[in-house]
């Protein structure tokens, strides 16, 4: 019993970042703009945010960053893409390949210099404001992303006018100009806001999780939110529910890997599990999967 | 019936709009005016700057010159928010709508309140709907709705937005007779109610039918503007492809005259098409529209065009033109019938067989037959990269030479090593045309060819396409330009919905002739 517990306090604390990364991805790719920046952004959140909370010495102080770095990313990715129109693919890889080199640089310049000792902040600590104990111990931002942030996405694409002016710009964004939209100016808030989700979610893996910045830290999780988008066919609570079943899937492989009935098992087979699920998972939903009508498609009035 | 002018300001006035794209002048000192309650028709051909002048109108183009007053206050019409704000509407012809959103959803789009509540939202919707009566459920998907459905979403889209004048780009290109009927009627309610409307066509019956008043286009400037009842239908039709102030030399592009004795061989090549070597032939083909059950969009066509012979075919686009010509390019499998080039049969061959069997073509969509990236040499061997080969390497002397031949036999102004897509939509039809004849095809399909081009490469064009002939090509030439075709085509098949509406030589053939078949039948 307390080893599914455990497990299951495990899955929603490494869901935390999958949720808010695949929500951000949601808005901007719903606009019509395949973020591949979301690698980066969220590595830039995870590095910035600890960054300031180091300096600071204040975790709080993290957070913020950690997002506004995130909608800088995002501003620049939609100068690129929506203001000059360039391919979404180059501008999102490039964005990312960029932003981790940034990151690098500046902690070997700044944080990590010359010595080999690892610098490290007190994160964040645990909370259970129940008082129940298991499932519900958890980070603060836990709660606020499953309770708050992932509903108030779903809320803002399905009941306001933006979230239907992000869906029309993305569906048919000559309909949307002709309805008087802005096409560029919703694409580009899309993208803020999806970027400031993406930052929030790198900076949970350093204020949070970790307490530390290490080289490749976001190991790939910017990735499997683009996957899970797709696996919830571009809509918010799907997105996050795939993303909650593979940090399931790899929290149980964590658990697995201790105990003494699975040592015959190689461990690189328990930690590729996770993405093999994912792959199968996109594999059963992916297919017939409807694309936004202007997927990658830059707009301009003729 | 109206009110006299004095007393209201027109609803829409429009002075000296000019718009140029390029060399082309797409509206040239266009002013017109609409009142309130009146149906004003907009005709002219395809090309004559119908729906430029609307769209400059509803924002979604800026004029170079010209200023537009709404109930006689200026407005400037920066952009289609802009346009709505001041009353106006427009139904574009390829239509507007969001598929995957509901009919609630598109028809407030732009104007939805900042939080949305769908039931409310539904509610709203169908009032108005069932308030102008046009009856639709709000609560369906754009992508489960037929066209005429989708058309009415248009309209009450334009319409609840406090719409004073609404504009309609050939409203009923997709509709059913039926409910084109449904449609006019109710635009005759709208405007019993005040409402001003702007109806781009050409289809002169239906501007009959409907219109108060009707203004002509032609080339880009207004040739006329008059009441329906001070007209009639001939002097529409001349208006429309004649035009008052036609710039374009219309004069017929007469064969040399080195062969005096084969004068009348238009009206003879008619009378037995199969006497002359046959270039192209097509035989009761049939083409089904694809996933539509069955749906004839070419019901058994049959056209031969002999050697040196140009057969024209016009008819308002959309009535299987565009299948036709990929049905002799390879493009599209016939359901029955046959297709001959020259002696070889290739129907539903691949487009490099019809090639080989003498094929040459210049396709609608220019862009889609270059590749820009390419130099002007490369584009030119394209379709025949076997006879510029060394080895396994291109042999590049050889296709810089034969560019620099090309180049000067056809005037093209770029070097061989030009980036083609750096050249003008003149200059890159020349390419093509090079590209074209220098296989020495038997037949040639050309659609389209001097459409968008200035007045200069369209003579030099037209005349290359006479000089093909003369060397003994058939060419199959599909235009929307009548005078193009009546200039140049020794005969003229008219299509309309798939078959073969008339047939006649040109020599018979008159603006006035075609014009009233098009017209009729269409």
């Amino acid at each position: 019993m307390s080893f599914a517990l455990d497990v299951a306090a495990a899955t929603l604390r490494l869901g935390t970042p999958l949720a808010l990364g695949a929500s951000g991805e949601v808005i901007c790719e719903r606009a019509g703009v395949l973020n591949l920046g979301i690698e980066g952004t969220m590595y830039a959140g995870a590095f910035f945010g600890f960054l300031a909370a180091y300096e600071t010495g204040s975790v709080w102080w993290g957070v913020p960053v950690g997002v506004a770095v995130g909608v800088a990313a995002g501003w620049l990715l939609s100068w690129f893409v929506v203001t000059l129109g360039v391919s979404q693919h180059t501008a999102g890889l490039g964005l990312t390949l960029g932003l981790i080199g940034v990151c690098d640089f500046v902690n070997r310049l700044v944080v990590s210099k010359n010595s080999s000792a690892l610098a490290k902040i007190r994160p964040f600590g645990q909370w259970d404001p129940f008082g129940w104990g298991g499932v519900f111990q958890q980070y603060w931002l836990t709660y606020v992303t499953f309770l708050v942030l992932v509903p108030m996405v779903a809320v803002l694409m399905r009941r306001t006018s933006f979230g239907l002016a992000v869906t029309a710009v993305g569906e048919n964004p000559e309909a949307a100009d002709v309805a008087g939209i802005d096409v560029a100016r919703v694409r580009r808030r899309a993208l803020l806001l999806g970027g400031g989700l993406m930052g929030l979610a790198g900076a949970f893996i350093t204020l949070f999780q970790v307490g530390s910045f290490t080289l490749d830290i976001v190991n790939g999780r910017g990735w499997v939110c683009l996957a899970l988008v797709i696996f919830g066919r571009w809509r918010p609570w799907p997105a996050v529910l795939g993303g909650v079943l593979f940090a399931a899937v790899t929290a149980l492989q964590f658990r697995l890997r201790i105990l003494s009935g699975w040592s015959g098992v190689p461990f690189e087979l328990l930690l590729a599990l996770p993405f093999l699920v994912t792959i199968l998972a996109l594999a059963v939903s992916g297919r017939g999967a409807r694309y936004p009508g202007a997927y990658l498609k830059p707009y301009r009035r003729h | 019936m109206r009110p006299p002018e004095a007393d209201h300001p027109p609803a829409v006035r429009l002075s000296g709009i000019t718009k140029r794209y390029g060399g082309l002048v797409a509206n040239d000192q266009v002013s017109l005016h609409v009142e309130r309650g009146e149906i004003l028709g907009l005709l002219g051909e395809n090309g004559a700057g119908k729906s430029t002048l609307m769209r400059v109108l509803y924002g979604l183009t800026t004029p170079d010159a010209g200023s537009i007053e709404v109930d006689g206050h200026p407005v400037r019409m920066s952009s289609p928010a802009a346009a709505r704000r001041a009353g106006i509407g427009m139904v574009t012809q390829h239509f507007s709508l969001v598929g995957p959103m509901t009919v609630a959803e598109n028809v407030t789009l732009g104007a939805t309140p900042r939080w949305i509540d769908r039931r409310a939202l539904e509610s709203s919707v169908r009032q108005a709907a069932e308030r102008v009566g046009l009856p639709v459920d709000p609560t369906r998907r754009i992508d489960d709705l037929g066209v005429g459905e989708r058309q009415r979403v248009e309209i009450l889209k334009a319409l609840v937005n406090d719409c004073r004048v609404l504009i309609l780009d050939e409203p009923t290109a997709v509709l059913t007779p039926v409910e084109v009927v449904g449609l006019f009627a109710t635009i005759r309610r709208l405007t019993e109610a005040g409402l001003a409307v702007v109806i781009i066509s050409h289809k002169l019956h239906e501007i009959r039918a409907l219109c108060d008043r009707v203004a002509v286009l032609h080339r880009g400037r207004l040739v006329g503007t008059s009441s329906l009842s001070d007209v009639d239908d001939d002097e529409l039709v001349a208006l429309m492809v004649g035009g008052h102030h036609s710039t374009v030399p219309t004069e017929r592009t007469e064969p040399p005259t080195e062969q005096p004795a084969a004068e009348p061989a238009p009206g003879k090549r008619l009378a037995h098409p199969e006497r002359s070597d046959t270039a192209l032939a097509v035989a009761a083909v049939v083409v089904e529209a694809p996933g539509s059950g069955g749906r004839r969009v070419l019901d058994r066509v049959t056209i031969a065009v002999g050697r040196g012979e140009i057969v024209g075919v016009a008819g308002v686009s959309g009535n299987g033109q565009t299948e036709l010509v990929e049905v002799l390019c390879g493009m599209r499998r016939v359901a029955s019938g046959s297709v001959h080039v020259g002696a070889t049969n290739v129907t539903n061959a691949s487009p490099a067989q019809v090639i080989a069997a003498g094929l040459g073509r210049l396709a609608e969509d220019r862009h889609g037959a270059i590749v820009p990236e390419l130099s002007v040499a490369h584009n030119l061997v394209l379709e025949r990269l076997g006879q510029f080969r060394r080895g396994w390497r291109l042999d590049e002397t050889a296709i810089t030479r034969h560019a620099e031949r090309m180049i000067e036999q056809f005037a093209i102004r770029a070097e061989p090593h030009t980036r083609l897509g750096t050249l003008s939509g003149g200059n890159m039809q020349k390419v093509l045309l090079a590209r074209m004849l220098s296989g020495d095809p038997v037949g040639l399909v050309v659609a389209q060819p001097t459409r968008g081009l200035d007045l200069h490469a369209t003579a030099y064009i037209r005349a290359q396409l006479v000089a093909a002939r003369q060397r003994g090509a058939g060419i199959l030439l599909v235009s929307e330009d009548l005078d193009e075709l009546l200039s140049v085509a020794d005969r003229l098949v008219v299509l309309s919905e798939g078959r073969i509406a008339g047939e006649l030589a040109a020599a018979q053939a008159t603006a006035e002739t075609v014009g009233a078949i098009m017209a009729g039948a269409a």
